[in-house]
């Protein structure tokens, strides 16, 4: 269901998807990318979870964009999000840079996570392992980054170029408003301190990642296993970065299999 | 009108295969393609240009900023700038300009363009560009989302700390300072002329008009692609209720005048080609990186300076292309007389930065142009806009008799280890004279 979110009197006005009724709160924090219309592995972890997931501010039609800079900004407003939504705590999902910023939002207070799921996080930067420049990117090349296969329905309808002309432009201009949001955290180098501050984390952390991940490879993972205390990583097989699109039900099992334990 | 004689200084040796094996000529171009002994010649070879360009009456000498690439090879114009302060007399050094919002502290350009201001006794004009997003963004590592609000923070300190009388704080978001006082200030007061180069984004022409400033089109698609963009100007001009006054607009034009019409395209063809297919070949994806356009720019449909869009106009277009189309305004002096008049008057353009060593072209074709065009087109084209007052150039108010002029140098040949050097002394005599 689609909702509009006002925050601090106005100051933001989010789009908010949510998933399922009852259960426990999982508040979902989104890539670079922004969110589909509908995201069906949300709507599964919508069964057991009472889902929440915002359209970051510059996303979509969510506003506010120009309140925040950098992370410390970042981490702010989803504090304030969960006060004003009632759930000050919860299941705290997160995925690329949705990730680095989940586990920032479980660092700078480690009262706000239960339990935290970092899928393909940001965050680190390794000199012999560079993640590949998703914004100098062309577009016939974002699926092969992205895919495990770039070829499947998904990776194609994900990453399709429209042949009309005014949606490519709202293309464009869509993808512009995103990225320049995602600039602030990630450019040029997405490494913005976590790497101070990951030692905080007190909730029990599950990393998941594709193993063919292109953008963000798997070996990233040990810079969060190495500084959060209660963390286990878990392969997903034949998924790239955007694992929730090429193994929905493996990653909502995943998910769902930590969440319950 | 006035001129100014604009320099990109442009790697002129790239392989013929460039295109074909390289992605970019920007932000990651080999290194290796690079000869720093080549390097060498073509400095000292383009400040010969420059200051040729001086001796034949232009207005002004132009150098821009640009980084990591082989189009232009002025990572700080500021050097060149000064390197001409010393060998050049008359034309006024427009220097365009520094992409304020690279520096740390911004305050870093004021100090520099007063320097060059005082050195050259007030023949500045201080140029502030945002920068190309392959400049700021790729090489320089700028957000995308937030240049351009650094941008006009870098400029507010500026011009406050060239006005300011005392010394003062400066609280901003960007730049943080406790005792801002400029040492040296520019000769010229309150400030040089500003002039802010664009290459499309709507929100500077409301900049300049708001501020009084020039704006300064830089483009390579030429006089008839460029009335778009003049049009949105004065459009802007006319709607604040500005003077529609045409030396509030400067022009970047390629051209190259020759004997005749066919000597030109036998003289410049090949150079031209080099410029659009070589010097101007950036990949796609460091053209615009998604912020560094606002969403009100890229929706005004302005068409990008390079990239797949722009190249893909350029596609296959021949020496006849080129001038049919406005990007190259070459031939006789006649020719270029009348196409350059027409050009000038449809865009209501007081300021021509003329862009005459272009791509590959080696010195003596440079020479050539630049006399032909001194000889027979300036002097043709003086009179336009004579009623007119140019309020975006140095005032030059300062009196003869305080004019500096450096003292002679005089070379003798020296053996150092077995090696001839020249030495150079200025003597005591003509040091004492001055």
């Amino acid at each position: 269901m689609n909702t509009t979110q006002k925050l601090l009197n106005g100051k933001f006005s989010l789009e908010m998807q949510t998933y399922g009724s009852s259960g426990e709160p999982l508040l979902f924090i989104h890539g670079a990318g922004g969110l589909m219309p509908v995201e069906p592995f949300l709507e599964g972890l919508g069964k057991t979870f009472k889902v929440y997931a915002p359209q970051f501010p510059g996303y979509a039609e969510s506003t506010g964009n120009e309140h925040i800079d950098d992370i410390a900004d970042a981490v702010l407003f989803f504090h304030q999000l969960m006060d004003e939504l009632g759930i000050p705590t919860a299941n705290i999902v997160g995925h690329s840079m949705g990730g680095m910023l989940a586990a920032e939002v479980a660092a700078f207070d480690v009262h706000r996570a239960k339990k935290l799921v970092l899928i393909s996080p940001a965050g680190f930067w390794i000199d012999e392992t560079p993640i590949p420049d998703l914004f100098a990117a062309q577009l016939d090349e974002v699926a092969g980054l992205l895919f495990h296969d770039p070829k499947s329905p998904a990776a194609q309808m994900m990453t399709a170029i429209p042949s009309d002309f005014k949606a490519l432009e709202t293309m464009y201009v869509e993808r512009v408003k995103r990225f320049a949001t995602a600039s602030k955290f990630l450019w040029p180098i997405p490494d913005r301190g976590l790497k101070k501050r990951a030692y905080r984390i007190q909730a029990p952390t599950l990393l998941l990642w594709g193993d063919d991940d292109k953008l963000i490879p798997p070996v990233y993972a040990k810079e969060f296993t190495s500084r959060i205390k209660n963390c286990k990583l878990e392969l997903i097989k034949n998924a790239g970065h955007m694992v929730m699109y090429e193994q929905q039900e493996a990653l909502v099992s995943a998910i769902r299999k930590f969440l319950k334990s | 009108m006035k001129f100014t004689w604009f320099h990109l200084m442009p790697y002129r040796f790239l392989p013929e295969d460039f295109k074909e094996k390289y992605r970019s000529v920007w932000v990651d171009i080999p290194r290796d393609l690079y000869d720093p002994k080549v390097g060498h010649r073509l400095y000292n070879d383009y400040l010969d240009q420059l200051e040729y360009a001086d001796s034949m009456g232009f207005d002004g000498l132009g150098v821009n900023e640009h980084h990591q690439n082989a189009y232009g090879l002025m990572p700080s114009p500021n050097i060149m700038a000064a390197a001409l302060t010393r060998r050049t007399r008359n034309a006024n050094l427009v220097v365009l300009g520094n992409s304020i919002a690279l520096y740390n502290p911004p305050i870093r350009v004021a100090e520099e363009f007063a320097m060059l201001d005082v050195i050259s006794g007030g023949r500045l004009i201080a140029g502030f560009p945002v920068g190309t997003s392959m400049d700021t963004n790729f090489c320089y590592g700028e957000v995308p989302a937030t240049i351009r609000e650094k941008y006009y923070e870098a400029h507010d300190l500026i011009t406050k700390a060239w006005a300011a009388k005392d010394v003062f704080s400066f609280n901003g978001k960007y730049t943080k300072l406790r005792y801002v006082n400029l040492w040296p200030k520019p000769l010229q007061q309150p400030r040089p002329p500003i002039w802010i180069p664009g290459g499309g984004s709507v929100e500077t022409y409301d900049f300049c008009a708001d501020h009084d400033y020039q704006y300064s089109f830089l483009s390579y698609f030429g006089y008839i692609a460029g009335k778009k963009v003049a049009d949105g100007y004065w459009d802007v001009m006319a709607k604040k209720g500005k003077e529609l006054n045409p030396y509030s607009l400067g022009f970047a034009q390629v051209v190259a005048v020759a004997e005749t019409d066919e000597q030109a395209e036998k003289d410049y063809a090949a150079h031209m080609d080099y410029f659009y297919n070589r010097c101007l070949h950036v990949y796609n994806g460091f053209a615009d990186a998604p912020g560094y356009r606002t969403v009100k720019t890229i929706k005004a449909g302005v068409l990008g300076q390079v990239g797949d869009q722009a190249a893909l106009r350029r596609e296959g277009l021949k020496w006849k292309d080129f001038i049919d189309q406005g990007y190259v305004i070459a031939g006789s002096p006649k020719t270029v007389r009348e196409r350059l008049r027409e050009a000038m008057k449809s865009l209501n353009c007081g300021h021509l930065m003329i862009l005459q060593q272009i791509g590959s072209m080696p010195p003596e074709l440079v020479r050539k142009s630049t006399s032909l065009f001194a000889t027979e087109v300036m002097p043709h084209m003086r009179d336009l806009w004579s009623n007119f007052e140019d309020r975006w150039s140095p005032k030059r108010d300062l009196p003869q008799a305080d004019f500096a002029m450096p003292a002679p140098v005089h070379f003798q040949k020296t053996e150092v280890n077995g090696k001839v050097r020249a030495s150079a002394s200025a003597s005591a005599e003509v040091r004492s004279a001055k």
